[in-house]
C-alpha cells in the first residue's frame, strides 16, 4: 500500500486530463460571460451582475479570463502574490483535506481498515502552509452507551406507579411499533404492558440486525487500493500544483473528482448512512448498544408495574414521542411512506441533515458506530476545509490523546486562515455548515451538548468583558430546548442532586472532589453526594457515582418528584376559537380544520383528563356545550359582547373521551353551519376574553383562527397600512402593537398558564403587529397563511393541512418554566423569543412546543481569569400532557481563552447571524427599521475592523475576515434583503411582521435557511455520493451561490428557503427532466403556477422526489414548492432571493463588500 | 425678606421636590422589588406562584406607570416657574431633566399612549439596569436641587437683598448650608440603609399592596 503514494505522484497528469470530462456533466461549466448573456431576465435588464464583475475581472486576475478551468475560478486566480495568497486561496483549501488522508491511507489501509481510527496527519503540506489541517481526532465511537436507567430503589418506583400507570398509549402510534418487529416482543403478563414493551424493543433490533449489520463488511471489504487510488493521486497532484498560480477552485475540484469517491460510487449503500448528519429531527443515530437488552430484561425484573416512562428512558426515543403523543417523526414517517416496518426508524436515524462533522457528534450518537465503522466521507472533493471530513473510525482509539494538542492548534489556524473577501469568489461551500469546534478537551467536547439544541456565538468565551468588546462580536446563546430527540435519557429518581447554593442539576461538568462529594461547576460550591447517587442501576454497581447518567450526558431529562408541583400537574386543555363570519367562511379554512381535527382527533397529546372545547365568533360569540349526555352539541349564542359572559362555565370544556362522540358530531357540523352567514365583523376580542375566563381555572392550549382585521368589541384594530408605502426606503412604521389589549391579554393568560396560538389567514391587511402579541407574551406560536383560499390557493390549503397536523400532534409541555443558569461571571441580560421574562433569569413559558427556539445575549460582569471552561445550563421544567411533572436540562460547557485570535477562531458565524437577527427585530420595534439596518451592517464593519487591527497583520487596503467569520458579510446581507428587514422591495406589513416574529421564534437551522437559502441544481442527479435513508437513495447536490450567474438555462434549480422552496426551469431545460420529473412533454406546455411535483415512475423522478421530501422531512413543517417559469408569477420571489445579485433597490454581494472595506478604512 | 415671586417659586419647588425625592424612591424600590423574587427556585417554578408573582409584576408596572406624569408635570412646573421667575441659572440646571423627560415621554415604541414599565419588557436585566440607574440619578439630581432651592431661598441674591443688615437669620442657615453636601450623603447613604431593611421586611408583602391599593382607589375615583 505504499504504492498509492508513488503512484499519486505519477498521476497527476492523468488525473487533470479526467477533469474536463467530468466537467461535461456539472451544472456550472457554462462559462461566465454567455451566462450572463444567455439571461434575458427582465429583472436584470442584462445587465444585473455582469458589469460589475466586468470591471474586477480585468483588476483583479488578468490570466483568468482564458484559463482552461471554467469561468468560476476567475477570482481564485489570483496574481497579487503567492506569498499572500497562499493561506487564503481556496485552492488550498481544496486540496488539503485530498491531502490529510494520503498518509492515512497509505499508512492504514494495509491494516484491513479502510479509515481506520483516529489517524495522524503528517503531511507533506506542512511545509508551505500553516500547518496540517487534520479532520478532528475526537474520538467520537464508546462515548455512551445508550443508558436505560431504571431506578431501582422501590421508593420510587411505587410513587411512581400510580400516575404512570394512568397513561395510556396511543393506539395509533403504538401499533405500527408493535408490528414492527414481532419477534422481539418479550411475553408480559399485561396486554397493555406487551405494548409498551414491543415499542421499545423494534429498534435496536431493526437496527443492529436488519438494517446496519451488512454494512460494516461490505465497507471493509470493498475499498481496496485500485478505488483509492485516483483519491491518493489527484490530491497529491494538487499538491504538487499547489504553488503553480493556476489552480483549480474548489467547486471544480468536487466535479472533477467526483469519480474519486469511490467508496461513494461503488458502494453508496455503505458510505451513506454515516455520513452525514441527520436531521433536527431524528437528531442522533439511534445509538443500538448493547445496553437496551439488558435493560428492559432489567425492567421485567425490577419494574414490573411498567412505568412506561422510566423505560422509555432508554436510546428509544420515538417511542417516548409515541407514548408523549405528538412528533413529527411519525408524520415524517408516513410522508416518506417507506414501505418495510423497520425502516421508518433506520430513516429516521439516519435521516442526515447536514454532512457529518466529525468532532461534533454528540456523545450519545456513537454507540451503534463501533460495530460498524463505516464513517467514510462523502466525497472529498466536496470539502473545502478538512472539518468536512467525516471521521473514519474505528476501534482504535489510542492515538486520538496524543493527536489532541496538535488537533487544536491546527482546528484554531483553520479558523483564523485569514480570508481576503473581495478575492475569494466561491465563498460559499457545497455542504451545509457545521458550528465550528471549541478548544475544548475532547473528552469534555464529547460530553457537550449538541449544538442543534444549545449553541453559543463564540464558542471559546472571552476572559473579560474588555476582550469581549475588543472583538466586536456579540456574546448570546440559542437554544431549542424542547426539540423532539432520538435518544434522551429520562431519570426517574427520588432526589434529584442539585447544588445547595445556585440549585444547578448535577451535569457532566462538575468535578468529584471523592467519592461523597463534589463541586458545582457553576458557583464552585461544594456539595455532599446523597447516599442514592452512589448506586449506579446502569451498571449495578456501587460507589461511581460520575458514572451516572446524569454525569454522563450533557441532556437529560427528570421525573420531578412532588417537590415541583404545587398543585397537581394540569391536564391537557385544548381550545380552538374559530372565526366564522362571512370572510372565513369564504375562505374555506373551517372545513379543512375541522377535517384535520377529526382526523387526528386520537393522535391529540395527553392523556384520559384531556379536554376539549370550541368557541366561534362573529360580531357574537357561540359557545358550544359538549356536555355528555347531550343528543347533539348545543350552541349558546352571546351576543352581549361588551360585558361578555360564560353561559354555562362547566359544559363547554370537556373531557376528549367522555364526550367524543359530541364533539366529533360538532366537528362535522361546524363547517356547515355557517355557510350562509352574512355577517362579517368579528369580534375578536370578546371572544378572546371568553377563552381566557374558561381556560383560566385549568391553564391550557387557545388556537384562534382568525381572518380577518378584529372590527368590533374591545381590542378591534384599524387597518395601518398604507400601501403605497411598501416599498419605501424612508421607513417603516406600525411594526408595534396599536393596542396593548391584546398583550394584557396575553400576560393574563400567562399568568394562568394559558398560551394562545394564532392562525392568521386572510388576504388583506390583519395587523399582524397587534395581533401577535397574544403569542408573543403568552409563550405561543403564530402561522400565517397570506391570502389563503380553499379554492384558489391550493398550495398554501396543503401547507395548512400539513402544519395543522404537525401542530395538533406535536409534543406539547404545559406550565413550563425555563431558566438559564451561568457559570458566575457571565450574566444574561436579554431575552428573545416568546415568552413572559418572570424575573431576571426566568422565563415564564404557559407551553413549550418542541418547534420554538430562544435566543439569549449575554456579558461578562465578572472577569473569568480564574476559570478554564464557562457552562450553561437551562432547565426546563414542565408538565407533560400526560400530566407528569419533568425536566428537561441542558448543559453546554465552553473554555475560556484570553486572546481575541482565540475568540475568532470560536465564532459561530452562523449563531451570532441569528442573534444578530434577533436583536435588529428589537431594534427594529423600539427605534426603526433603518436603525436596525445600520446596526446590522456595523455588525460586520465593527468585528472585521476589529479583527484586523488585532489579529491579521495585513496591509490596509485588503478586506480580510478571519476563515470561521468568512460567511459573516454573505449572511448579513442576505439579512439585510430578508423579508423582516428588506426596504425598497414592495413587503406587505403583515408579512415583515411576521417575517419578525419568525426570526424570533425560529430555531437556528430553520432560521438560517430563512436568511440564506441553499441552491441546489437537480436536473442531473445522480446517484453519486448519495445517502440512504431508509431504502431510498437520496442524492446530495452540492449548495450553490445564491446569484443568478451560477443558474443556468439549461437546468433547473431548486432552492430551499425553509418554508417554501422554488424549483427554477431554465428556458432550455433539459427535456428529459421536463417530461420526467414535472410530467410535461415541454417547457411551454408547463402550467404557471405549479405547486406539486408529480410522483413518476422514473428513475429521475424518483430522485427528485426522495431529495425533495427528504428535504422536507428535516423540518416540522410543509414546504410549498413553487416551480417557477420565467414568465411566471413566482419568479420575482426567486430573483429576490438570489442575495448575491443586484436588485434595483439593494446592493449585490461584491458591492456590499466594497462598502464595508470603504467604511473600514474610513 | 421680602416675599418675591422668585422666594415663592423655590419655596414651592422646595415643597415639590421633597415629593419627588419620594418618587424617586419608590422608583427605587419598584425596581429592586421587581428584580429579587423572594423565593426558592422551586417555589418560583411553581404555577401558583407565577400567578401571583405576574399580578405583582403588572401592579408594579402600574403603579410605576401612573407616577411617571405626576412625575413629569411637577417638574415641568419647576420649569415654567422658574422661567417666569426670570431664574436663568436654575432654569438653565433643569432644562436638560426636562429634555430628557420629554424624550422619554414621547419615545414610546407603541403607537398608542402607553410608556416604557411594560410588564413584557422591563424583566429584561437590560431595561431593568437602566431603569433602576435613571432612578438612582433622579434622586440624587433631585436631593441636590432640593438643597439648592433650600439655599437660594434662604440666602440666594434676592434674599440677601432684601435681608441687609437682618443677622437674625443667616447665622443657623448659613451653618445649615454648610452641612449641606455633609447632610446629602448623611441622607443618602441613610436611604439606601432603609430600603435595604426595608424591602427585607414586608415591603412585598405590607407596604406595596396597600401602596398600590390606595393609588388605586385614588385612580377609581378619579376615572368616576
Amino acid at each position: 500500500m505504499q504504492q498509492p503514494l508513488s503512484t499519486g505522484h505519477g498521476a497527476p497528469l492523468q488525473n487533470s486530463s479526467s477533469a474536463p470530462e467530468h466537467h461535461q456533466q456539472v451544472p456550472n461549466k457554462a462559462p461566465l460571460a454567455p451566462t450572463a448573456g444567455q439571461y434575458d431576465f427582465t429583472y436584470y435588464q442584462n445587465d444585473y451582475q455582469a458589469p460589475v464583475h466586468n470591471i474586477i475581472r480585468p483588476s483583479l486576475c488578468p490570466t483568468s479570463s482564458g484559463s482552461p478551468q471554467g469561468p468560476g475560478q476567475i477570482y481564485t486566480t489570483l496574481p497579487l502574490g503567492p506569498s499572500l495568497i497562499a493561506p487564503q486561496g481556496p485552492n488550498l483549501i481544496a486540496a488539503r483535506p485530498q491531502l490529510d488522508h494520503i498518509p492515512q491511507q497509505a499508512g492504514y489501509v494495509p491494516s484491513g481498515g479502510y479509515y481506520p481510527g483516529q489517524v495522524s496527519y503528517n503531511v507533506p503540506f506542512q511545509s508551505t502552509t500553516q500547518g496540517v489541517y487534520p479532520h478532528s481526532t475526537t474520538s467520537v465511537n464508546n462515548a455512551h452507551p445508550g443508558f436505560s436507567y431504571h431506578h431501582a430503589m422501590p421508593v420510587s418506583s411505587t410513587q411512581y406507579s400510580v400516575p404512570l400507570t394512568s397513561q395510556t398509549l396511543h393506539p395509533a402510534s403504538s401499533q405500527p411499533l408493535v408490528g414492527v418487529l414481532p419477534s422481539r416482543v418479550k411475553p408480559l403478563p399485561e396486554t397493555r404492558q406487551r405494548h409498551t414493551q414491543a415499542s421499545f424493543q423494534p429498534y435496536p433490533a431493526g437496527n443492529t440486525g436488519a438494517a446496519w449489520q451488512p454494512l460494516p463488511e461490505a465497507s471493509v471489504t470493498t475499498p481496496t487500493s485500485p478505488i483509492v487510488n485516483p483519491t491518493v493521486t489527484s490530491s497529491s497532484a494538487n499538491s504538487q500544483t499547489s504553488t503553480v498560480p493556476p489552480l483549480l477552485m474548489p467547486h471544480h475540484v468536487n466535479q472533477s473528482y467526483l469519480p474519486d469517491r469511490p467508496n461513494v460510487a461503488t458502494l453508496p449503500a455503505v458510505g451513506a448512512p454515516h455520513a452525514r448528519r441527520p436531521p433536527p429531527s431524528a437528531h442522533q443515530p439511534v445509538s443500538a448498544s448493547a445496553s437496551p437488552a439488558p435493560a428492559s430484561e432489567a425492567q421485567e425484573g425490577v419494574d414490573t408495574s411498567s412505568s412506561s416512562s422510566s423505560s422509555t428512558n432508554t436510546s428509544l426515543p420515538n417511542n417516548y414521542d409515541a407514548l408523549e403523543g405528538g412528533s413529527y417523526q411519525d408524520s415524517s414517517s408516513s410522508a416518506t411512506t417507506v414501505p418495510a416496518p423497520s425502516d421508518p426508524r433506520s430513516s429516521m436515524s439516519t435521516k442526515p441533515f447536514g454532512y457529518a462533522y466529525p468532532t461534533l457528534q454528540p456523545a450519545y450518537q456513537n454507540v451503534a458506530s463501533p460495530s460498524h465503522s463505516v464513517r467514510q466521507p462523502t466525497g472529498p472533493g466536496y470539502s473545502p476545509g478538512p472539518q468536512q471530513f467525516t471521521r473514519p473510525f474505528s476501534s482504535v482509539n489510542q492515538l486520538s490523546s496524543a493527536m489532541e494538542g496538535l488537533t487544536f492548534q491546527n482546528r484554531q489556524a483553520e479558523a483564523l486562515k485569514q480570508v481576503s473577501l473581495l478575492q475569494e469568489r466561491n465563498i460559499l461551500p457545497p455542504v451545509p455548515i457545521q458550528s465550528p469546534q471549541s478548544n475544548l478537551s475532547p473528552e469534555l467536547q464529547k460530553l457537550n451538548c449538541s449544538p442543534d439544541l444549545f449553541r453559543c456565538t463564540l464558542m471559546n468565551i472571552p476572559q473579560t468583558q474588555a476582550l469581549l468588546n475588543k472583538a466586536k462580536l456579540p456574546l448570546g446563546l440559542l437554544l431549542h430546548p424542547f426539540r423532539d430527540l432520538t435518544h434522551l435519557p429520562v431519570i426517574t429518581s427520588s432526589t434529584i442532586v442539585r447544588c445547595r447554593s445556585c440549585r444547578t442539576y448535577i451535569n457532566p461538568f462538575v468535578s468529584f472532589l471523592d467519592q461523597r462529594r463534589w463541586k458545582c461547576n457553576l458557583c464552585y460550591r461544594v456539595n455532599d453526594v446523597p447516599e442514592e447517587f452512589m448506586y449506579n442501576p446502569l451498571t449495578r454497581s456501587y460507589g461511581e457515582p460520575h458514572k451516572r447518567p446524569e454525569v454522563q450526558t450533557a441532556t437529560v431529562e427528570f421525573i420531578a418528584s412532588s417537590d415541583y408541583m404545587l398543585r397537581p400537574p394540569q391536564p391537557a386543555v385544548y381550545l380552538f376559537v374559530f372565526d366564522v363570519s362571512h370572510n372565513a367562511v369564504e375562505s374555506g379554512y373551517l372545513n379543512i380544520c375541522c377535517q384535520s381535527l377529526l382526523e387526528n382527533f386520537d393522535k391529540l397529546p395527553g392523556d384520559s383528563r384531556t379536554r376539549i372545547g370550541f368557541i366561534s365568533f362573529d360580531s357574537t360569540v357561540h359557545f358550544f356545550n359538549l356536555q355528555e349526555g347531550l343528543s347533539q352539541p348545543q350552541m349558546l349564542i352571546v351576543s352581549d359582547i361588551e360585558d361578555i359572559f360564560i353561559p354555562t362555565p362547566d359544559s363547554l370544556l370537556v373531557n376528549l373521551h367522555e364526550s367524543k362522540e359530541l364533539v366529533k358530531d360538532l366537528l362535522k357540523v361546524l363547517p356547515t353551519m355557517f355557510t350562509s352567514t352574512r355577517e362579517t365583523h368579528s369580534a375578536l376580542g370578546p371572544a378572546l376574553q371568553a377563552a381566557f375566563k374558561l381556560m383560566s381555572a385549568t391553564g391550557g392550549r387557545i388556537s384562534v383562527f382568525q381572518t380577518q382585521l378584529p372590527s368590533v368589541g374591545v381590542g378591534h384594530l384599524l387597518s395601518r397600512e398604507d400601501p403605497n408605502q411598501r416599498s419605501t426606503t424612508k421607513g417603516v412604521h406600525h411594526l408595534g402593537p396599536a393596542t396593548d389589549f391584546y398583550k394584557k391579554l396575553a400576560l393574563d393568560c400567562s399568568g394562568q398558564q394559558v398560551a394562545v396560538d394564532l392562525f392568521l389567514l386572510s388576504g388583506q391587511y390583519t395587523d399582524m403587529a397587534s395581533l401577535a402579541c397574544m403569542s408573543k407574551y403568552s409563550a405561543g406560536s403564530i402561522f400565517y397563511y397570506p391570502s389563503f383560499h380553499h379554492i384558489h390557493n391550493p398550495a398554501q390549503v396543503e401547507k395548512f393541512q400539513k402544519d395543522l397536523k404537525r401542530y395538533l400532534i406535536r409534543k406539547i409541555g404545559f406550565e413550563a418554566v425555563m431558566r438559564i443558569r451561568c457559570t458566575k461571571g457571565l450574566s444574561i441580560h436579554t431575552f428573545h423569543g416568546n415568552f413572559f421574562v418572570r424575573s431576571t433569569d426566568l422565563l415564564s413559558l404557559a407551553n413549550i412546543n418542541p418547534d420554538s427556539g430562544f435566543a439569549v445575549q449575554m456579558s461578562i460582569e465578572e472577569s473569568l481569569v480564574d476559570t478554564s471552561i464557562v457552562c450553561f445550563q437551562a432547565a426546563l421544567l414542565y408538565t407533560s400532557s400526560k400530566g407528569e411533572r419533568r425536566i428537561r436540562v441542558h448543559t453546554l460547557c465552553l473554555p475560556v481563552v484570553n486572546s481575541v485570535a482565540d475568540i475568532y477562531a470560536g465564532a459561530d458565524v452562523q449563531a451570532i447571524t441569528c442573534l444578530l437577527a434577533t436583536m435588529a427585530v428589537d431594534r427594529s420595534v423600539s427605534s426603526s427599521l433603518s436603525d436596525a439596518r445600520d446596526a446590522l451592517i456595523n455588525a460586520v464593519v465593527d468585528s472585521f475592523t476589529a479583527y484586523r487591527s488585532t489579529v491579521s497583520n495585513l496591509q490596509q487596503s485588503v478586506l480580510v475576515a478571519p476563515n470561521s467569520l468568512r460567511l459573516f458579510a454573505l449572511y448579513i446581507l442576505a439579512l439585510l434583503k430578508q423579508q423582516a428587514f428588506r426596504t425598497g422591495t414592495s413587503t406587505r406589513l403583515d408579512e415583515r411582521v411576521f417575517a419578525m416574529c419568525e426570526i424570533k421564534t425560529q430555531p437556528l437551522v430553520h432560521l438560517m435557511l430563512m436568511i440564506h437559502p441553499n441552491l441546489y441544481r437537480i436536473d442531473n442527479l445522480t446517484d453519486e455520493a448519495s445517502i440512504i435513508v431508509g431504502d431510498k437513495m437520496i442524492p446530495q447536490p452540492p449548495i450553490l451561490q445564491l446569484s443568478a450567474e451560477k443558474l443556468s438555462k439549461e437546468g433547473a434549480f431548486l432552492m430551499d428557503c425553509g418554508s417554501v422552496m422554488y424549483l427554477w426551469i431554465g428556458k432550455n431545460c433539459n427535456s428529459s427532466f421536463i417530461s420526467e420529473v414535472l410530467g410535461f412533454s415541454n417547457y411551454a406546455s408547463m402550467p404557471q403556477n405549479m405547486t406539486q411535483l408529480p410522483e413518476l415512475n422514473t428513475t429521475l423522478s424518483q430522485r427528485t422526489n426522495s431529495f425533495v421530501s427528504w428535504l422536507r422531512d428535516s423540518r416540522p413543517f410543509l414546504s410549498i414548492i413553487y416551480v417557477v417559469k420565467d414568465d411566471g408569477p413566482f419568479k420575482a420571489n426567486f430573483l429576490q432571493k438570489l442575495v448575491e445579485d443586484r436588485t434595483e433597490s439593494a446592493l449585490s454581494y461584491y458591492e456590499f463588500l466594497l462598502h464595508i472595506q470603504q467604511q473600514i478604512s474610513k | 425678606m421680602a416675599f418675591t415671586f422668585a422666594a415663592f417659586c423655590y419655596m414651592l419647588s422646595l415643597v415639590l421636590c421633597s415629593s419627588l425625592i419620594c418618587f424617586a424612591i419608590w422608583n427605587i424600590i419598584a425596581f429592586d422589588e421587581l428584580r429579587t423574587d423572594l423565593r426558592s427556585p422551586i417555589d418560583q417554578c411553581n404555577p401558583l406562584h407565577a400567578r401571583e408573582r405576574l399580578r405583582n409584576i403588572e401592579r408594579i408596572c402600574f403603579l410605576l406607570r401612573r407616577l411617571v406624569l405626576p412625575e413629569y408635570s411637577i417638574h415641568g412646573l419647576f420649569c415654567i416657574m422658574f422661567l417666569c421667575a426670570q431664574e436663568w441659572l436654575t432654569l438653565g440646571l433643569n432644562i436638560p431633566l426636562l429634555f430628557y423627560n420629554l424624550w422619554r415621554y414621547f419615545h414610546s415604541p407603541t403607537d398608542n399612549n402607553e410608556l416604557m414599565y411594560d410588564p413584557a419588557t422591563v424583566m429584561n436585566d437590560e431595561t431593568l439596569n437602566y431603569c433602576q440607574k435613571e432612578a438612582w440619578c433622579k434622586m440624587s439630581f433631585y436631593l441636590m436641587s432640593f438643597f439648592y432651592y433650600l439655599y437660594w431661598l434662604m440666602c440666594g441674591p434676592q434674599a440677601c437683598e432684601q435681608t441687609v443688615g437682618e443677622t437674625r437669620t443667616s447665622l443657623p442657615l448659613s451653618i445649615s448650608i454648610a452641612h449641606a453636601p455633609l447632610a446629602t450623603v448623611v441622607t443618602v447613604s441613610w436611604i439606601s440603609r432603609f430600603l435595604g431593611s426595608f424591602r427585607q421586611t414586608y415591603l412585598s408583602d405590607l407596604v406595596l399592596p396597600e401602596l398600590i391599593f390606595y393609588i388605586e382607589i385614588c385612580s377609581d375615583s378619579e376615572s368616576k
